[in-house]
């Protein structure tokens, strides 16, 4: 069965937003739309947003790391949201693992938002349906659209290509590839819901130098010194 | 539901896409725009564009929501009559009003004191076009924001190396091994430096950030340096001797491509200490570097004409020429004046510890020597020799604002510069490559005018608005050696202020020094918030009356798309368009998007109409000029030349015959020729047809080493790029700084300082990078004021342009001040308390936030997100108003009163650039019981006439259905 989802890579995410605003205006105009904004202009502002980026500081001056940490559905394998619900409108499509919502079935209860572990559904205080990442299923799965576009807008717009997207199922995937080479991992293993999505962790370079390095054979200062003047005696002039 | 799968997107409504290029930021990403039924469905990155390759970022996938943003402007607005400036009491009015109001006032001027008319634009992207206007109606009071922007970082390295970064240069990532990146935040130069970044570190690149702060590009950096702002320089010189006395430098680099080897002069009685020794020779006349200069051959032992075939010169020693003349090699100078710049010494200054600073000097020298990188390209260098390989050391740099917003700026860039040269990475594989139209001359050949004479009534300029002095003499000054320009750009005070100070022109103009004018036309620039300093002071200004009851600055016209807080303050407001209404050109004139390997322009074409009554600013200047009979606009028999802006770009030459327009693709009768060629009557729709940009790929063996290039020069020049098929050696030792700082000394005949001038130019006129503190802290107390405040910009949002925009405002609906906990924790105040901050020059309120991602010695920002309430249509209430704060506030545009004057501006001595980064600060939590609002409050502005309703409690956008039911 395939099982598709987006592998992100946090060793190049800069945190630009790129994903959440490309995300927001694909699937407002879309099957999944609209995603209301509440207070647009006003105090607090608060819409609806199937991604977004948190950001978090590790460690203690000046050993800092600054993380961006992009956050969606993770259409889990074992999705705890789907039988919580009481109506059937929170489902896991067979053909690709998507994990989706019917808002005509929904009546948003927000039970799939308290079991789900990740926090990442929230209710449309607009429509009162639950709203979620759905991979941008009309858009991947648009066969009017050239195959290279039939990706999730966050894919597509990612500037550091920090998202891959394909089906983590096949081993010879270009997800599959990028979790088995570099240490690719799942949210919260623990919780035995088996996330789709996976995330590529931080990986250093660094350089090193030896010192032997420094004593260098083409040391252009070598040719800065000048043929000094002989200054008095040298054993040639005075040895018999 | 329907099943999405079997119910594609494109069945909702009647699809068209169109391609155009974004102006969401001054990245200029080719963009595709699919429309629904005449609605905006989405943006996306255009695949075929070669600069973003069909990623967009946060900004520009957000562009539906400024297209129908509530803060639009639609209707050209007159000050009521009676109504105060600044109370955005506005009558609507037609634009034939509009014109009639500017042709009189502007014309009237024209014919009796043009310099009395100021036009200074912001954020633009249409310089050649604006600059233009400037020169043919006669005022010199003309620039852009760029100096208040990052002229340093322009100056500092065309004066060295004859290129830039972002527009005109960067490093080359695909190719590089070791990339440092220096005081660079979110921005400049986004989207291609995002998508470089990551290749760069997938292909095992190391990268290393140096910034006070941990963010952005930052956060994904192999090693983070932390640094005390302003202390750039002194990192950079102590860099470059460890590179020296370890013999890492590139020798050969240096003899054959850089001033290292020549000759200077050495005798402080003579007038011509410290020039190029110049042995007597035919010269060319031109904006070039002549080679009749000497260096000291070590196998001879005797002074010898430069780049002699087979002879290699001493870079050190001290030498004494035939005629008695002492002389050093000007690397000898260059290592004389690094050697009180130890590691050792820029610890204390800098932060950081000596052995990281070694370390870091020892990783660039070895990379750049030991893994180098040759690539099979013939090519052949300006003295004939023919080369088989291209050679480069595989070390990059990126710098920005943190390096250029200092007063210590341009020496700082000119230190990079240095070190860029020393590891020989200027336009080679893997180090810093150019872009065209660069390199071009050190300095580039357009200069300022010469003195009053240049401005006369009803006469085009006598002279380039800005352009790049190369000696004394080019400077732009009065018979007393004072300023001809409101901004005082091109005098003794700041000579080379190649991008003008558009910073100053408010309070100067305000004071009426050098003189008063009458009208100031501002272009998207918001002088009354986000771009000046001292701002709360500076809008008083701008209302401010004289003893008869006047305007101190008798008129202003603001042209703007949106209701900024600068519209507020226009007696005459213009309403502009968005960038999806209207043509434009990303010009090769101006400020082109080349990239390495050739150049690139571009084009805006119109993918919705405009809104109400606002009309493309282009199209304001086209149609003043031909009302005021501009010569450009005119022709001979005075009728009007062109027709509109689109009919300007396609036949406009930049002299009659020259072949030379603002758009360099499909030119020649029929679109057969690149670059130069007669005006093409389609070439518009040529740029239409082809994703609107055209991109010129330079044969291989003219993209590298340009400098020196034969066949490229040769193509430049033939191609109208350049003036002169010269090498552009660069200038590690600086003559032009040299013969300012002579002219100081009173050792130049010709222009002089004004005598309160003379020390300042002398001492930072220097021909060699050296590190000062700012100008700043040498002149307030920094016991009392011990911290460095700095302002970055998101990458999430452009300026000020975004809070009004309903996605990106949730990212960021208000800053905080970002302190480091142990600030916090000594200061007595917590994450999300309320505090002061405090400069010499003011304080605000606004609330903390901890960060470990800060150095201790500095806080900082986020810039623009703090509005004046009632601006860019938020609520009087919203966040951005009411816990957003600008630290503009905190930051003077002018120094205190010195021995060199009393209102020199806080900027750049050498540049003008404005010191924004230099301001210093303390922090102290707010009192109990204070109102948890930040300081300072102004008068709600309210909402104009025209501007499109609110939108009420909910804003549901989905294309096709968003007009015809805009809000529940």
């Amino acid at each position: 069965m395939t099982q598709l989802a987006l592998v992100i890579d946090l060793n190049v995410c800069v945190g630009c937003h790129a994903c959440v605003t490309s995300c927001k205006e694909w699937n407002t105009s879309g099957w999944a739309g609209p995603m209301a904004d509440e207070e647009p202009y006003g105090k607090d502002p608060s819409g609806t947003f199937f991604n977004r980026v948190q950001m978090y500081e590790v460690g203690e001056f000046p050993a800092t790391e600054t993380v961006h940490f992009p956050k969606s559905c993770l259409h889990c394998e074992e999705p705890p949201c789907v039988p919580v619900c009481p109506t059937g409108a929170s489902y896991k499509r067979e053909d690709n693992g998507v994990v989706l919502v019917d808002y005509d079935k929904c009546i948003g209860c927000k039970y799939c938002s308290w079991s789900c572990p990740y926090g990442v559904r929230e209710l449309d205080e607009y429509q009162k349906v639950m709203k979620k990442c759905t991979l941008c299923i009309d858009r991947i799965s648009d066969e009017t659209k050239p195959e290279a576009e039939r990706k999730p807008a966050c894919v597509l717009s990612c500037p550091t290509s920090a998202r891959l997207f394909g089906d983590v199922h096949d081993p010879d995937s270009e997800v599959s590839v990028a979790i088995r080479e570099n240490a690719g991992y799942q949210l919260m293993p623990e919780w035995g819901t088996k996330p789709a999505n996976h995330y590529l962790p931080r990986r250093k370079t660094r350089i090193q130098i030896f010192e032997d390095e420094l004593i260098r054979a083409d040391n252009p200062l070598k040719k800065e010194e000048a043929v000094g003047e002989i200054i008095g005696d040298t054993i040639d002039d005075v040895a018999m | 539901m329907l099943d999405p799968t079997t119910h594609p997107d494109s069945a909702i409504g009647r699809v068209e896409t169109k391609n155009t290029t974004c102006y969401m930021c001054a990245c200029r990403c080719g963009i595709r725009v699919t429309l629904r039924d005449g609605e905006i469905r989405h943006i996306e990155g255009n695949p075929e564009h070669p600069l973003n390759k069909g990623v967009i970022c946060a900004k520009g996938a957000s562009g539906i929501m400024k297209q129908y943003s509530p803060a639009r402007l639609t209707k050209p607005l007159l000050r009521k009559e009676g109504a105060e400036r600044g109370s955005s009491e506005f009558e609507e009015i037609s634009w034939e009003r509009a014109f009639d109001i500017m042709e009189e006032r502007l014309g009237n001027l024209r014919a009796t004191d043009p310099k009395k008319f100021a036009l200074f634009t912001g954020r633009d992207q249409m310089q050649a076009l604006t600059g233009m206007f400037a020169k043919q109606y006669g005022t010199p009071n003309y620039a852009a924001h760029g100096g208040f922007c990052s002229v340093n970082m322009a100056a500092g390295m065309i004066y060295s190396i004859g290129g830039s970064f972002w527009e005109f240069g960067g490093p080359d990532l695909e190719r590089s091994k070791l990339f440092i990146m220096i005081g660079t935040a979110e921005d400049h130069h986004s989207n291609p430096m995002k998508m470089e970044l990551s290749k760069f570190k997938r292909h095992g690149g190391r990268f290393i950030t140096i910034n006070p702060v941990r963010t952005g590009y930052s956060a994904i950096a192999d090693e983070w340096v932390p640094i005390k702002p302003g202390t750039d320089g002194a990192l950079l010189l102590a860099i470059c001797n460890e590179l020296i006395s370890q013999g890492l430098f590139d020798r050969d680099f240096l003899v054959q491509y850089t001033n290292a080897a020549e000759l200077v002069i050495q005798d402080e009685a003579r007038d011509d200490d410290g020039l190029f020794y110049r042995a007597e020779m035919h010269v060319e006349e031109g904006c070039f570097d002549p080679e009749n200069k000497l260096w000291w051959d070590r196998e001879l032992d005797v002074a010898m004409s430069t780049r002699t075939p087979g002879s290699d010169p001493y870079l050190l020693g001290e030498f004494t020429l035939d005629d008695g003349t002492k002389v050093k090699p000007s690397f000898q100078l260059l290592k004389d004046r690094l050697a009180e710049y130890t590691p050792e010494w820029a610890e204390g200054i800098t932060g950081i510890p000596v052995e990281t600073i070694k370390r870091l000097a020892h990783e660039m020298g070895v990379v750049a020597r030991d893994q180098k990188i040759e690539l099979p390209i013939q090519w052949t260098d300006c003295w004939g020799n023919e080369h088989d390989k291209v050679v480069g050391s595989p070390v990059s740099f990126h710098a920005m604002r943190g390096l250029a917003a200092h007063s210590n700026g341009f020496h700082t860039i000119r230190a990079l510069s240095v070190l860029m040269t020393l590891l020989g990475t200027i336009d080679t594989p893997g180090g810093f490559r150019h872009k065209a139209p660069f390199p071009r001359p050190i300095p580039p050949c357009p200069k300022p005018p010469k003195g009053p004479e240049a401005v006369q009534p009803n006469t085009p300029l006598d002279g380039m608005p800005l352009g790049w002095p190369k000696d004394p003499d080019d400077l732009f000054v009065d018979g007393d050696g004072e300023p001809v320009r409101i901004d005082k750009a091109f005098s003794w005070e700041y000579p080379l202020s190649v991008h003008g100070l558009m910073q100053n022109a408010i309070t100067n103009a305000w004071r009426g020094d050098p003189y008063k004018i009458d009208t100031l036309m501002l272009f998207m620039a918001n002088m009354a918030w986000n771009s000046s300093m001292n701002t709360a002071k500076v809008r008083e200004m701008l209302v401010d009356k004289d003893e008869n009851g006047d305007y101190k600055i008798p008129f202003i016209i603001v042209a703007d798309a949106f209701q900024s807080e600068t519209v507020a303050f226009g007696d005459l407001v213009l309403p502009d368009t968005t960038y999806l209404e209207r043509h434009d050109t990303i010009s090769m004139l101006d400020r082109p998007i080349s990239e390495y390997d050739g150049p690139v322009d571009s084009v805006r074409i119109p993918v919705v109409p405009p809104k109400g009554d606002c009309k493309p600013f282009q199209e304001v200047i086209v149609e003043l000029g031909s009302r005021l009979k501009l010569p450009a606009f005119t022709n001979e028999d005075g009728s009007r030349k062109f027709r509109d802006y689109p009919d300007l770009i396609t036949n406009f030459e930049t002299s009659p015959g020259s072949g030379i327009g603002f758009l360099a693709g499909w030119r020649g009768k029929a679109g057969e020729k690149s670059l130069k060629g007669e005006p093409n009557p389609r070439q518009w729709e040529m740029y239409a047809k082809n994703n609107c940009v055209f991109h010129y790929e330079l044969p291989l063996s003219y993209q590298y080493m340009r400098n020196w290039n034969k066949g490229y020069l040769e193509w430049a020049r033939a191609h109208g790029l350049v003036r002169y098929a010269e090498p552009i050696n660069l200038h590690l030792y600086s003559e032009v700084m040299q013969k300012f700082r002579l002219a100081a000394q009173g050792k130049r005949p010709g222009k002089q300082p004004p005598e309160r001038l003379r020390n300042r130019v002398e001492q930072f006129f220097d021909p060699l990078p050296f590190y000062h503190e700012t100008l700043e802290a040498q002149q307030v107390d920094t016991q009392e004021y011990p911290l460095n405040a700095l302002t970055q910009r998101p990458m999430a949002m452009y300026h000020s342009w975004d809070s009004q925009n309903a996605w990106l405002r949730q990212i960021h609906t208000h800053n905080y001040l970002m302190v480091n906990p142990k600030l916090g924790r000594a200061q007595g105040f917590d994450d999300g308390d309320w505090v002061w901050v405090e400069s010499p020059w003011g304080k605000v309120r606004c609330m903390a936030r901890y960060s470990e991602s800060v150095e201790p010695g500095t806080v900082w920002t986020w810039n623009a997100i703090g509005k004046a309430s009632g601006a860019w249509a938020l609520d009087p209430d919203a966040n951005e108003s009411q816990k957003g704060f600008l630290l503009n506030h905190l930051i003077t545009e002018e120094l205190p009163p010195s021995e060199a004057g009393e209102h020199l501006s806080n900027s750049d001595p050498v540049t003008g650039q404005a010191a924004w980064f230099d301001v210093r600060v303390k922090v102290y939590k707010a009192e109990e019981g204070e109102p948890e609002v930040s300081f300072p409050q102004f008068k709600p502005q309210h909402t104009l006439p025209g501007q499109p309703g609110k939108r009420g409690k909910w804003q549901v956008y989905f294309a096709g259905m968003f007009n015809r039911k805009k809000s529940a």
